[in-house]
């Protein structure tokens, strides 16, 4: 075992996760800025040595303090968002002689911390520290820019590893399923989180925010995150890491009312109240609720638990406010409307309107169903957001996967049927959960993997080549190139 | 109260500018910005891997027993003033995944359940901390954030408990072969 780097070391080459490359190559920082920044690249450029131009390279350069070989029992892990640094973290600490490699789709790591937590948010992405220092473990390693899936199957790293755990998250999402959701001006809430937040696959994105109203379907947190981007102050959004992309838009929007539309009532919202005092707090904001949509809550207060009490509580508060705020862009709730179809202009170019399905509510509380009442209604908006939820897909035929919960079916990590593979994370729970719920589920399954290697459920006394075996399929395949020269690893 | 978490607040952005630097990057991209970590992340680095302690050099005054997540019991001299996340940093205390957000109030991590009586005799908490509290695993009557709380004298002699997902734990058992 190496131990530990010096302090200096650790505190400069914190940054070195197998982002310079990148970062050298295509970093487009605004001016006032750059100083910064390349300062910032000669410390890191300096604590690495030899800067690289690939990703792996680095954590082999990494590892090259110790020349021995990768120790015997082989890990893999597909993702690395919260779940897969979460589950590594477990299992490089349970087990002396482990070695863990994370595969990663982007050149990054850090999946939705990076590209999904709202920008105004960074307090929460501190957990990347964590991660990082994870990813610096001499027995861990982060590999960038291969899709498992597509670079190399599930079957190719369960021949390579002892153990394969998927926490490759929820990369696509639920559709309403409604006539017109094609139409320009709609935009699922995924795609335009990660405009915001810089994911290169949203890059082309240019919502068009030239319209007075903005519909939000569904009342989670991501709704609340979208809703207080569109809303926020300018000055406040600057102060963040939100793309110059979306800052310039922005700063263009014409957008002035919010609706965040929810299928069930003001009881059932799936916001947390963290999230809703800041939408209520928002500076030049003003809170849009209706009166009637509060009956019987304040009555029906009581009989709640404490987060949803206080969450309501909250609500009322706003409600009765909302008429001392000032502001010139409202937000406001819209509830037991669910989405019948996206109306458009005459032209039939782009959404003009949302026609809305009135429902009520049949049983109580938090299970409580939509039922609707056959009545519509219809609202004008020029821009149409789906917020109802992420949804995980299959990456890989030879794995099992649930169509209807979207999950890969598992028992307490363990995928069904499949000795050696395990999954964590939102593709093992569905896409619900703050990162403590990710890191709490992605313990577990850390827990079962080490319990399987020591029991040997997982037969350990075949030697298994880890990435030795992955990096010349690779190579073979071109991914190498774009990953960086696994070449270093021989 | 509130004045704490502010500042922690603006100490964390200050952290968090960390993310500047490896966000975004390489796309068209955002503000980046670097700032180099502060101290409380050097001793992290040990922290995840390891379950060693080791003394601070501030005069230790107050005895707090942690239990964690497995049951395990550790007990730490610490100073006033310092707050219970604080405390597992500085000491190395090994309980996984403790203080993620660092401080912030934006994870719950840091949960922790105290003794009734102790429990009793801590300040208020602020809306902010309930907040984070409500979403927390395992949540009882006497739960509070570990970032939130400081050691006083008083506190002498307390044992203070890492929450446990007991039903986890049991299905866990009997999933294995
Ligand atoms: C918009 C949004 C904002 C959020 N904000 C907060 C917040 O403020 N606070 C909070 O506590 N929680 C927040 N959450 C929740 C939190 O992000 C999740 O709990 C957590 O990210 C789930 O972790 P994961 O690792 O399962 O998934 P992800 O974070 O999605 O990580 C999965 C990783 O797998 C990679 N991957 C996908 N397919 C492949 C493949 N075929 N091969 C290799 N790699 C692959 C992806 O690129 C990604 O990096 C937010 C979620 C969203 C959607
Ligand atoms: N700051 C933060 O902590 C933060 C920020 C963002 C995200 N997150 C977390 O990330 C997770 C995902 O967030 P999310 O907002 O995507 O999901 P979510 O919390 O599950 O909310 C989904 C919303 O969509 C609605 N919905 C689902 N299917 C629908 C349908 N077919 N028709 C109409 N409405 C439908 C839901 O209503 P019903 O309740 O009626 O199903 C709900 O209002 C959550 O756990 C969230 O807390 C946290
Ligand atoms: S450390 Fe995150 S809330 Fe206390």
């Amino acid at each position: 075992m190496v131990l530990f780097c010096k302090i200096d070391d650790v505190n400069s080459s914190l940054v070195s996760v197998s982002v310079m490359p990148i970062l050298v190559s295509h970093f487009n920082p605004r001016p006032k800025m750059r100083l910064l920044v390349q300062k910032s690249l000669f410390s890191i450029a300096k604590c690495t040595r030899t800067p690289t131009s690939n990703t792996v390279g680095k954590f082999n350069r990494h590892r090259g303090l110790c020349t021995s070989p990768d120790p015997h029992t082989k890990v893999c892990i597909v993702g690395g968002g919260p779940a897969g640094f979460y589950t590594a973290q477990h299992i490089v600490k349970g087990r002396p002689d482990v070695q863990v490699d994370v595969y990663e789709r982007l050149p990054v790591p850090f999946g939705l911390v990076r590209f999904g937590v709202a920008p105004d948010h960074p307090e929460v992405k501190n957990v990347i520290n964590t991660f990082t220092q994870t990813a610096q473990h001499e027995r861990c390693r982060f590999l960038g820019n291969v899709t498992v899936g597509k670079d190399v199957s599930v079957e190719e790293l369960r021949r390579a590893y002892h153990a394969v755990v998927l926490s490759y998250g929820a990369e696509g999402n639920r559709s309403m399923g409604v006539p017109g959701e094609h139409l320009s001006g709609v935009y699922s809430a995924k795609d335009f989180v990660g405009w915001y937040n810089g994911l290169p696959y949203n890059k082309e994105l240019r919502p068009d925010l030239s319209h007075d109203t903005a519909v939000i379907l569904g009342q989670g947190n991501v709704a609340l995150d979208v809703a207080r981007i569109l809303l926020a102050p300018l000055d406040m959004l600057k102060t963040t890491d939100i793309t110059q992309v979306a800052l310039d838009a922005l700063a263009g929007s014409q957008v002035r009312r919010v609706l965040i539309v929810g299928r069930r009532g003001p009881m059932q919202v799936a916001c947390t109240i963290k999230e809703l005092r800041e939408m209520v707090n928002l500076p030049g904001t003003q809170p849009d609720l209706l009166t009637e949509d509060f009956h019987g809550v304040q009555e029906a207060l009581k009989e709640l638990a404490r987060p949803r009490k206080r969450l309501t509580e909250l609500m009322l508060k706003a409600l009765q406010e909302q008429g001392a705020r000032q502001g010139d862009r409202k937000w406001g709730f819209r509830f037991l409307r669910g989405p019948l179809e996206v109306l458009p202009t005459p032209d039939g170019t782009r959404a003009a309107a949302i026609r809305l399905a009135l429902n009520r509510l049949e049983g109580s509380g938090e299970g409580a169903r939509a039922v609707p009442t056959g009545e519509v209604e219809e609202v004008p908006c020029g821009i149409v957001i789906s917020s109802i939820g992420y949804k995980s897909l299959p990456i890989d035929p030879a794995v099992p996967f649930d169509p209807r919960k979207a999950i890969v079916p598992n028992n307490m990590g363990r995928v069904q049927d499949n000795t050696g593979l395990y999954c964590s994370g939102w593709v093992k729970t569905g896409p619900t959960g703050v990162i403590a719920t990710t890191m709490n589920n992605s313990f577990d399954t850390g827990r079962v993997v080490l319990q399987d290697l020591d029991s040997g459920a997982v037969d350990l006394t075949e030697a298994k080549p880890g990435l030795q075996g992955i990096a010349p399929l690779l190579e073979k395949r071109g991914t190498a190139a774009r990953a960086g020269a696994y070449r270093d690893f021989s | 109260m509130s004045k704490r978490v502010c500042l922690q607040s603006i100490l964390s952005v200050q952290k968090a500018c960390l993310w500047g630097v490896l966000s975004g990057l390489g796309f068209q991209s955002a503000r980046h910005q670097l700032h180099l970590l502060p101290r409380r992340q050097i001793s992290r680095c040990s922290q995840l891997f390891n379950a060693s302690q080791h003394n601070s050099s501030t005069t230790p005054k107050v005895l707090v027993h942690f239990v964690n997540q497995d049951g395990v019991k550790s007990s730490v001299t610490v100073s006033e003033g310092e707050t219970l996340l604080d405390v597992v940093i500085n000491k190395n205390l090994d309980i996984s995944g403790f203080g993620a957000c660092e401080g912030t109030l934006a994870c719950s991590t840091c949960h922790l359940v105290f003794e009734e009586d102790v429990f009793d005799r801590l300040e208020p908490m602020v809306d902010e901390e309930v907040d984070m509290l409500d979403l927390a695993y395992g949540v009882t009557k006497t739960s509070r954030l570990g970032c939130q709380v400081t050691v006083e004298g008083w506190m002498d002699g307390m044992t203070v408990y890492v929450p446990q997902d007991v039903k986890d734990q049991r299905e866990i058992s009997k999933g294995s072969k």
